[in-house]
């Protein structure tokens, strides 16, 4: 299992996303599967940047580990701001015309992995995604 | 990201190649703010545009409210995995998305 600590700040984005790809790169996953990833890491990733320790500053600590046969990414993301579930956060109404952006992050990060869980331990905010891979290795 | 823009009198198009992001979508939002004005007919050429996240998808919503209002806005050349997101969150309904 591989770790990074970093700032949670909506510039260290691109470090987050490198990241979770560098430890996928030997599978090579199927690009949309990929991207896919890459969609709910931002989602989550942007998430506790803008609101895990508003109006202050904190760290963001994220593991990635990598299972073969079949490929599979478990991302877990570690913070100790304000306690936040969002698991609970409801779906946005995706046929209301006008539509409720709010929620669409995490709608997004649902959408795009197999498994989300969250825990609140010792002070900390533990968010946990798994997404199954294809690769392109024979 | 990077925007490449085509102005020929009222009609503007754009064209996106890399990520519309958290990090990239406030500078579509900016260069849209100042060009919008007097434009009727704006295009979204996404042929290199690679990803998309809800940053981007909240760009694309205010800029389509605004041309509800002053004229028309259609989306072209969107890959499969955009058109994925657009599917996914009901935006395909709300745009004119062009083969």
């Amino acid at each position: 299992m591989k770790k990074i600590t970093i700032p949670a700040k909506i510039e260290n984005l691109p470090q987050a996303i490198d990241f979770i790809n560098q430890q996928l790169k030997p599978f090579e996953p199927i690009s949309q599967a990929q991207l896919q990833l890459e969609l709910a890491v931002e989602e989550v990733y942007v998430n506790i940047a803008k609101y895990a320790y508003e109006p202050g500053e904190g760290k963001v600590f994220i593991s990635c580990e990598i299972d073969e046969n079949p490929l599979q990414a478990t991302v877990q993301f570690t913070d100790s701001g304000i306690p936040y579930n969002p698991i609970d956060n409801k779906a946005p109404d995706m046929k209301s015309r006008e539509k409720e952006v709010g929620g669409l992050g995490i709608f997004l990060i649902k959408k795009n992995v197999d498994d989300i869980s969250y825990q609140y331990q010792d002070g900390k905010n533990i968010l946990t995604i798994r997404k199954k891979l294809g690769t392109n290795i024979q | 990201m990077n925007i490449d823009k085509i102005l020929e009198d009222n009609k503007l198009i754009i064209r996106l190649d890399g990520r519309l992001d958290t990090n990239t979508a406030p500078k579509l939002e900016e260069e849209l703010k100042k060009d919008l004005p007097n434009i009727t007919e704006l295009v979204l050429d996404f042929e290199d545009l690679k990803y998309i996240s809800s940053a981007g998808l909240r760009v694309i919503l205010s800029t389509q409210k605004i041309m509800n209002k002053q004229g028309n806005l259609a989306i072209e050349n969107v890959n499969d995995f955009v058109m994925e997101v657009f599917e996914a969150t009901g935006f395909v309904n709300i745009l004119t998305i062009k083969e």
